[in-house]
């Protein structure tokens, strides 16, 4: 397949991991921010070709993942909005809240539909105009211009039905949380693609200029993944951290300023609530007054009774800061399976859990 | 979280975990079957025991000592009715034709249930049934009795169609995962996840291409010459449907208690198919096949076998994907094209696209 065979040839892999090894002498963790790179590192098996000294330790990327528990019973309570409909992206339905999850909820008679883009979302509205469709916007940078567009979609064509409940957050906010908290050892970070296509490389120049950090972009294909690591390697090695571009190819460091200039003209950056972080200032998007007719949460004000602890022994928390390998939590495989899962980092495929899980590695 | 829902989910029906833990916990366990608990595709029904005996007859009949049947039954609940490359009808006749083929019988007769929302066209269901008749023809079977119900505006989704089979199983025939030995090869007979992905193209509008078609196809004429060819080569036979070739080489693992291992890189699947799988963010080897078989031969009879599948029309891409071992027991571990090796396991529900 043309774009995507040419960045997993293995004669150019083998060179890169050449390359690697020979340049790495110290012991280096770097973190890959987004899910997404750490569901690729484990379907290409990555992790097992690189050198012992270098070794790879997944972020809090996963927008399912780190939506709170509060949000999703408040996500839950909108689906019984009545006449409602929810839309929502795939792996949500999946997510335990504190009072069940959205698929309990359909599966009670709340009409709760998978969509593919929020066009879908638009579509369901404009058929059936007598209904609330409330679309559940989860995601960081790379789809909130998406549910930005559909609402200014849904101003344009006065569709009044059209609701959004946002819970979207922004990635360096929770990047700069996690070094602050300085809970793990981090010698670079791995930044995420389809995130930075939007936002802009730039976006990441905070890294090394005020933590020291090196950080470089990837996409997800194995020789972008391993070329970001050669990168990363090669600044630790040299101790000149900058922020690099391995994802040439639709990155660039101004980002896409259409889609920045939309998202922001309908959000407007506000305090978000992460799962396994907390309340993070200034790492979420909320609606902008002029749209608060579309804010599913200021249009139906439902009542949600403030969620319980996380469950017992789950590890969701710090494997999303980072902290821990989903392997050294207590119930990983033993009670906590994508079959039962107990946290969030299990049910989605972007979650840790989840990729540590299915993707469990053999030994050669 | 609960350890079981409550309530039916959608995903208890996706052919994955969820839908075996359904089946073991309500069906097998009530039903108390020996025959059920084996879940092969088909029920085989001997006269060895009292099963076949024939009513007011002290003895069996003369001469069929040797008779099994296989009996099996699906149904089929696809939305659009229509797909490129088939529709609900041709899909219910190739089901169960294909899943009484892959138990070593002769598919012969079939049974066929409609459940008919009121309202839907009669043009529709005419087409549906010219479309049936046609694919029956193909595969040689006859649809011998059936059963209609209409239902309300809302109780159905336009059309459900449940078809039921029964075949003969050719003599000394015994397929099963139990089977299979260290060393034996796994061969399928073509490219995977063709039909999940036009089903799922059609059905979301998206165009990845006009090319993009179902792979839904009667079974049992390729697998009546594989068997000719090599009556002795074939430990054991499943067409992969929900759940794909993963979920499938899965079952086998679990049940036989042995190590699968596959090769990445020798798995068909159509450009096409990868192109909209990697768009969506989903894995080919778990989407849904109808036309496709995976065969444990022994080793020594793989060539043959593939020779045999590569001279007929439907196994004309078919490849040696993998081998069965005594390492890993109970698991699938795929090979990477980069050389490395993971444990690709069956999945809980239904594959979801990615959100970023």
């Amino acid at each position: 397949m043309k774009y995507v065979d040419e960045f997993r040839d293995p004669a150019l892999a083998r060179r890169l991991l050449e390359d690697i090894a020979r340049r790495s002498t110290r012991p280096v963790q770097f973190m890959e921010f987004c899910g997404g790179h750490t569901h690729a590192i484990f379907k290409f098996g990555l992790r097992q070709l690189l050198p012992p000294t270098v070794r790879l330790s997944s972020g809090p990327g996963c927008p399912v993942c780190v939506t709170s528990a509060g949000d999703l019973d408040r996500a839950v309570a909108l689906a019984d909005v009545p006449g409602a409909i929810l839309t929502t992206f795939g792996d949500m339905v999946r997510v335990p809240g504190s009072r069940g999850s959205l698929q309990e909820a359909r599966s009670q008679g709340a009409d709760v539909r998978v969509v593919y883009s929020t066009l879908d979302a638009l579509q369901i509205a404009r058929q059936n105009p007598d209904r609330p469709v409330i679309f559940l916007g989860v995601g960081f940078e790379t789809t909130a211009p998406t549910v930005a567009a559909a609402i200014l979609q849904a101003e344009a064509e006065n569709l009044a039905n059209f609701y959004v409940f946002s819970v979207h957050k922004l990635t360096p906010p929770a990047t700069r949380a996690i070094l602050d908290a300085g809970e793990v050892r981090l010698d670079g970070i791995i930044g995420p693609g389809h995130v930075t296509t939007i936002i802009g490389a730039d976006a990441w120049r905070f890294l090394p200029g005020e933590y020291g950090m090196p950080c470089v972009v990837a996409g997800f294909e194995p020789l972008d993944i391993l070329r970001a690591v050669d990168m990363l390697v090669q600044m630790a090695e040299e101790g000149k951290p900058a922020v690099g571009n391995a994802y040439g190819r639709t990155v660039r460091a101004e980002g896409n300023r259409i889609a920045l200039e939309m998202m922001y003209r309908v959000f407007e950056v506000s305090v978000a609530d992460w799962r396994g972080f907390g309340p993070i200032p200034a790492s979420g998007l909320a609606l902008r007054e002029e749209y608060a007719h579309r804010d599913a949460t200021r249009v139906f004000p439902v009542e949600v009774v403030p969620p319980a602890a996380e469950p017992k022994g789950c590890r969701c928390g710090e494997v999303l800061r980072g902290v821990v390998e989903p392997t050294e939590c207590p119930l990983f495989r033993r009670v906590c399976s994508p079959r039962t899962p107990v946290g969030p980092c299990m049910v989605s495929a972007e979650g840790a859990c989840a990729a540590y899980y299915q993707y469990g590695e053999v030994s050669p | 979280m609960k350890d079981q829902s409550p309530t039916i989910l959608l995903a208890h029906g996706s052919g994955g975990q969820l839908s075996h833990e359904l089946v073991e916990r309500v069906f097998v366990r009530h039903f108390d079957s020996s025959i059920l608990a084996e879940l092969n595709d088909a029920a085989i029904i001997g006269f060895e025991s009292s099963e076949l005996q024939v009513p007011g007859s002290t003895n069996p009949q003369p001469g069929t000592d040797n008779l099994k049947l296989a009996f099996t039954t699906d149904s089929y609940v696809i939305q659009p009715l229509f797909f490129p490359g088939g529709d609900i009808g041709k899909l219910a006749v190739c089901g169960t034709v294909n899943d009484l083929a892959v138990s070593g019988a002769e598919p012969r007769y079939l049974s066929a249930g409609f459940i008919i929302e009121e309202g839907l066209p009669l043009e529709t269901l005419e087409r549906i049934a010219v479309s049936m008749a046609e694919t029956a023809r193909v595969a040689g079977v006859q649809i011998v009795t059936g059963d209609t119900k209409v239902v309300d505006h809302g109780a159905a989704d336009g059309l459900f169609i449940n078809t039921a089979g029964v075949g003969v199983l050719r003599a000394g025939m015994h397929l099963s995962p139990s089977n299979l030995r260290p060393g034996d090869l796994l061969l399928i007979n073509g490219t995977v996840g063709d039909h999940g992905m036009a089903v799922m193209m059609q059905r979301e509008g998206l165009e990845f291409g006009s090319s993009l078609l179902s792979d839904c196809a009667p079974l049992n004429g390729l697998i009546a010459e594989l068997l000719a060819a090599c009556p002795d080569a074939v430990r054991c036979m499943r067409d992969p449907t929900r759940g794909g070739l993963v979920t499938t080489l899965n079952e086998w693992a679990m049940s036989a208690r042995m190590g699968i291992e596959v090769e990445e890189t020798a798995i068909p699947v159509r450009e096409e198919v990868r192109a909209a799988c990697e768009v969506l963010g989903l894995d080919p080897l778990y989407v849904a096949n109808e036309g496709k078989v995976i065969i444990a031969v022994v080793p020594q009879a793989a060539e043959e076998a593939l020779a045999v599948l590569r001279a007929h029309p439907l196994g004309r891409e078919a490849a040696l994907i993998g081998q069965v071992t005594d390492e890993h027991p109970g698991r699938v571990v795929l090979r990477t094209p980069l050389g490395a090796r993971r444990v690709v396991e069956m999945l809980v529900g239904a594959q979801l696209p990615r959100i970023c």
